[in-house]
């Protein structure tokens, strides 16, 4: 079973790598831009296809290690291999 | 005064420090490699600034999961004084020792510079050898040091006086909300540190200002 996490900042959480490529695309002239805000994406493979046993060892991992919970956000959702 | 330097693939820092701790306390560190899991008696126990594993998934994140890292965790709850300085700071919060977490510095730029730092509290094991509100120079080397804690935590923080030293005189290279520059733990034994306090130790150094934070985390006072 495969799954993608998506790691992103915290409402609130000042985001300058965000602000500059907000920076960035202002300045290729796309306009209308509200805010933009950096994250990161794992695609993570598991073996288990117990489907409620692999979420919970995902979620695990989430609060471990893949997200800095005092920073950070996580979701994740089953993807198509 | 026995000390334990632990060291991970990608500590940089690790010989100034080395340096720094024989020259001050007449002995030489125990070098310990991040795979063990266990430590032996110390009286301080120090983490390295560097980059260790090339600050994959965030500064100190994968450091802070490494098997030594238990080891120090138990050490800390039983007093053992534990300090980490750049990189170091940036493991021990990631591995929960300490509270808060460090960013990428808000200018996107890597600074390697001196800047001030005002003595918030002298009254910890690292810092009794300075005055109150001393203002210090130290140098500083990051890409990852805008100190960061939600607004309950940085209440917290403040009224227990974990702020240790600050940078003062408008010279905060990355951001750091209320230009925290290291703080210690509730218990105040474990210190963590952005700035290097162990390249201010001699005369070849150009300043001293590094030497009284070791003089009271290694109880050699001159």
């Amino acid at each position: 079973m495969k799954a993608r996490v998506t790691v992103t900042l915290k409402n609130g959480v000042l985001d300058p790598q965000g602000k500059a490529i907000e920076g960035a695309l202002s300045s290729l002239d796309f306009s209308g831009i509200n805010e933009v805000r950096q994250g990161k994406v794992f695609d993570v493979d598991l073996e288990n296809t117990n489907k409620n046993e692999a979420e919970k060892q995902l979620e695990t991992m989430c609060e471990k290690l893949l997200a800095n919970t005092v920073i950070e956000d996580y979701s994740f959702e089953w993807i198509n291999s | 005064m026995k000390s334990a330097l632990i060291q991970f693939p990608g500590s940089n820092r690790d010989r100034d420090m080395i340096a720094a701790i024989t020259k001050i306390s007449g002995e030489k560190p125990d070098l310990v490699w991040h795979t063990q899991s266990e430590l032996g008696d110390y009286d301080l126990i120090v983490i390295p600034g560097g980059f260790s594993y090339g600050d994959y998934l965030r500064a100190g994140a994968i450091a802070a999961r490494s098997p030594i890292m238990d080891a120090v965790r138990e050490k800390a709850g039983k007093g053992t004084k534990i300090l980490g300085v750049c990189n170091g700071f940036q493991t021990l919060c990631e591995a929960g020792l300490l509270p808060g977490a460090l960013m990428r510095n808000a200018s996107l730029r890597f600074v390697c510079r001196e800047v001030k730092l005002l003595v918030s509290n002298n009254k910890t094991a690292f810092s009794n050898q300075y005055n109150e509100n001393e203002i210090i120079r130290c140098p500083v080397a990051h890409h990852d040091g805008n100190f960061f804690a939600d607004e309950k935590t940085l209440n917290q923080i403040e009224e227990n006086g974990q702020v240790v030293f600050r940078y003062a005189e408008d010279t905060n290279p990355n951001g750091s909300v209320n230009n925290i520059a290291g703080i210690v733990n509730e218990k105040g034994n474990v210190l963590g540190m952005m700035p290097h306090p162990e390249n201010l130790i001699e005369a070849f150094h150009h300043g001293l200002d590094g030497r009284p934070l070791f003089e009271s985390a290694l109880n050699k006072v001159a």
